[in-house]
């Protein structure tokens, strides 16, 4: 026999890992990608694979300048590049994936860090950024099938138009970005990520209903109907199965995480109601992920066993 | 719905492998190795001279502090040796080395106490002393003074622990099937030295058997109550065990003692009741033997001062690739660096893991997923603590309450980036504690 392993308890581990986690992760994407493939054709997929591509170069690269271990392969780029992808119109030109990859996977995370050092979504980072750069580029979008330019459901309730059916929510049939538009799809995969034990549900939950009542109070809409158009409408359910619920940006306890996800849904009505944007979601998840290090600061466990025992 | 506590986690009970091997009777070894440190206390010292002939049970080590218990010999033989050897706690410890001379020949002085209802209460923790009773659960407190509480802590609970909840282990979960009526006269006899009506025993209900044939043996006896608890690690920790069988808190820094309950081990009720009843001291004690790295798994009853080595021996031996042997559960048992190790009073179980089994993986960064918290018994926050520990930030980990972690080590079995919180809790509170003990010595 050799020698003995000798290391500290436990000595068994569970069988959840990172790099499973993102690839869980990747997975439930799939869903609303089909989707956007469906709805806006196969320019969809590309915008998608080139966000992705770069995002891993992007990665990649950064580690073979710095010297660094090579991390482009623990999934965590290719997450970013996907989610950055699923987020921008059908029709943006190739190199706006691109730019908003450099500056996500650069900016956001590695000039920070790295996993789990980056305070932002560098997902939404990118976003935002592309948002406030090329902001016509990004807020033009089309409508299914045919290609044609059309304003999303919430652009047009903004303007007081006749905006979306419920049902056309639902199933994705509207204007918008690639994997935001099918409320459908998005909660197949976060069914997904909920019975792999991936996210937590409550946050998601939290944020949906907040967000739903609080656009009503606002006077966004009114009854049922109101409530249900403003959480299927938008990026809302993608933002809340697939950005809230990133670990490193958000509180770790479940406390935490509920005050932030309600925080967070009020954001959201309060821009898309009577803020200047028709959305609000990517802001109000970055300006949730730039709360929850002080909900993790002043959200402190317990003391265990502080009550009636005499000293 | 089973009662539980809040967090913990399901590791995979590995409990399979031996829960149906009935326990098998090891004769002692041509020699034994008795380190005169087998509990939480004072190391006794050797009251036998080398070259001198012992009998089976006879002392051969003891203390005059309090908190300590006497050693005996396992076997009848001479000593052959006093030395410093290979002990389970990873540091050489004195023992004494008897060669067996086969005789079995037990020593005069042991003699049935008999009736325990004719004693007193003095007399029957008199009685767990002299027998060199510690807690067999592994934690080894030596069981005279946890029965002897200061007379300002009432004591109204008795708990007895068959959760048993380490994976692999089923060692428990045998003798409460084998000797039911072992355990039930064990409470019988700490409910008459706490002069208290009631007590619980608190079994998993992956051990239903085990339940069933307790409450059999209880009969209708008021005194004793089963708890059927849900299946979870660290169920069997005492502060949990105590939060849901009482509600009640133990403090860091307290005993149980403090909180009226008084929490006692299986194995420790049946040697409780087998001392009464044959007067023989604590030189045996039952092991589940099991892991990928064992031929035969199974459950034995073994002399006190066995090697591991002869131990695995009589489970058809280990397998060729093993790669790391762990004395009690896998989740706070104890690595061990050699086969010369002997059996102590606290040893559980033995556990050999072929090289596949033994993870050891590349410390990814933490992601702050939260899965420790929410796995944390304690409801520590062990990814934070784990964080300050590392820096060294003494006012932040008593912030986050360091010292309320109970080293269950479920953090570091659910960490997906394979990180290893519970280690750096331990160096931290540690590191606090000197830190803390370096500032009075200032004042």
């Amino acid at each position: 026999m050799e020698k003995l392993v000798i290391s500290s308890s436990p000595h068994i581990q569970s069988s959840q890992h990172i790099i499973k986690i993102m690839r869980d992760v990747l997975i439930a994407l799939l869903f609303p990608l089909a989707a956007g493939i469906y709805y806006f054709g196969i320019n969809a997929l590309i915008t998608v694979a080139v966000s992705v591509f770069s995002a891993v170069l992007f990665e990649f690269l950064w580690n073979i300048i710095n010297k660094k271990p090579q991390t482009a392969g623990d999934l965590s780029a290719a997450v970013t590049g996907m989610l950055l992808g699923l987020c921008l119109p059908p029709t943006v030109p190739f190199w706006i994936p691109v730019c908003g990859s450099f500056f996500a996977i650069i900016i956001a995370k590695q000039l920070y860090g790295g996993l789990g050092h980056n305070f932002i979504n560098p997902a939404l980072a990118g976003r935002g950024f592309l948002l406030a750069s090329w902001p016509l580029i990004m807020t033009t979008f089309v409508a299914p099938f045919d290609g044609v330019t059309s304003a999303t459901p919430l652009a047009l309730l903004k303007a007081g138009e006749q905006s979306a059916t419920l049902e056309a929510l639902f199933m994705g049939n509207v204007g918008g970005c690639i994997g935001e538009t099918s409320a459908l799809a998005i909660l197949i995969g976060a069914l997904y990520l909920v019975i792999k034990r991936v996210i937590p549900i409550e946050g998601p939950l939290v944020y949906i209903a907040s967000a739903g009542l609080f656009a009503l109070l606002f006077g966004g809409g009114s009854g049922i109907d109101g409530f249900l158009f403003h959480i299927l409408s938008g990026g809302l359910l993608f933002g809340a199965f697939f950005m809230l619920t990133d670990y490193v940006t958000t509180p770790s306890t479940r406390r935490g995480m509920i005050i932030a996800a309600a925080l967070c849904g009020f954001i959201t009505a309060l821009i898309r109601v009577k803020g200047g944007y028709p959305e609000g979601v990517t802001y109000a998840i970055l300006i949730v992920n730039v709360v929850s290090p002080l909900l993790d600061k002043y959200i402190v466990p317990r003391r265990y066993g502080r009550k009636g025992v005499s000293k | 719905m089973k009662r539980s506590f809040s967090g913990g986690i399901h590791p995979p009970t590995s409990k399979d492998l031996t829960k149906d091997k009935p326990i098998k009777i090891l004769g002692a070894p041509p020699k034994v190795v008795i380190p005169l440190k087998q509990h939480i206390g004072a190391v006794c010292d050797p009251v036998v001279q080398i070259g001198e002939r012992v009998k089976k049970g006879q002392l051969i080590g003891e203390s005059a502090a309090f908190v300590s218990a006497p050693v005996h010999s396992s076997v009848s033989g001479t000593v052959s040796d006093i030395c410093l050897y290979d002990h389970p706690s990873g540091v050489k410890t004195p023992a004494i080395i008897i060669e067996n001379d086969g005789l079995d020949e037990y020593d005069e002085s042991i003699k049935p106490y008999g009736d325990y209802n004719k004693l007193t209460k003095e007399e029957i923790v008199a009685a767990m002393k002299k027998a060199g009773m510690v807690g067999m659960g592994g934690a080894t407190f030596p069981t005279h003074v946890k029965f002897s509480p200061p007379p300002d802590k009432k004591i109204d609970t008795l708990i007895i622990n068959g959760a048993e909840c380490e994976p692999y282990l089923t060692s428990d979960h045998r003798e409460m099937l084998e000797k039911p009526r072992g355990v039930i006269d064990g409470v019988r006899i700490m409910l008459k030295v706490l002069e208290l009506p009631k007590g619980y025993i608190a079994v998993e209900d992956n051990k239903t058997d085990a339940a069933n044939a307790l409450k059999n043996a209880a009969g209708k006896d008021p005194s004793i109550e089963i708890v059927v608890l849900k299946t979870k690690y660290p169920q069997g920790s005492e502060k949990q065990l105590i939060k849901v069988i009482t509600g009640r808190e133990v403090p860091s820094g307290k005993l149980p003692a403090d909180v009226g309950t008084l929490v006692s081990n299986i194995d420790t009720c049946i040697a409780m009741s087998e001392v009464m009843a044959r007067g023989v001291p604590l030189i045996r004690r039952v092991i589940t033997v099991s892991g990928s790295g064992v031929n035969n798994p199974g459950n034995f009853s073994v002399a006190i001062g066995t090697s591991f080595r002869e131990v695995f021996e009589a489970a058809g031996g280990l397998k060729e690739d093993v790669k790391k042997v762990i004395m009690g559960g896998p989740m706070m048992g104890q690595a061990q660096y050699s086969l010369d190790a002997p059996v102590i009073k606290g040893t559980s179980g033995l556990i050999a893991l072929k090289e596949r089994d033994v993870q050891l993986y590349n410390e990814m960064p933490c992601v702050r997923c939260g899965k420790c918290s929410r796995g944390c018994p304690m409801k520590l926050s062990p990814l934070y603590l784990a964080l300050y520990s590392r820096n060294l930030n003494f006012e932040q980990m008593e912030r986050y309450h360091i010292t309320d972690c109970i080293e269950c080590g479920s953090c570091s079995f659910v960490c997906p980036s394979k990180r290893n919180p519970v280690q750096y809790i331990r160096v931290g509170k540690a590191l606090l504690a000197a830190e803390k003990s370096k500032g009075k010595e200032k004042k």
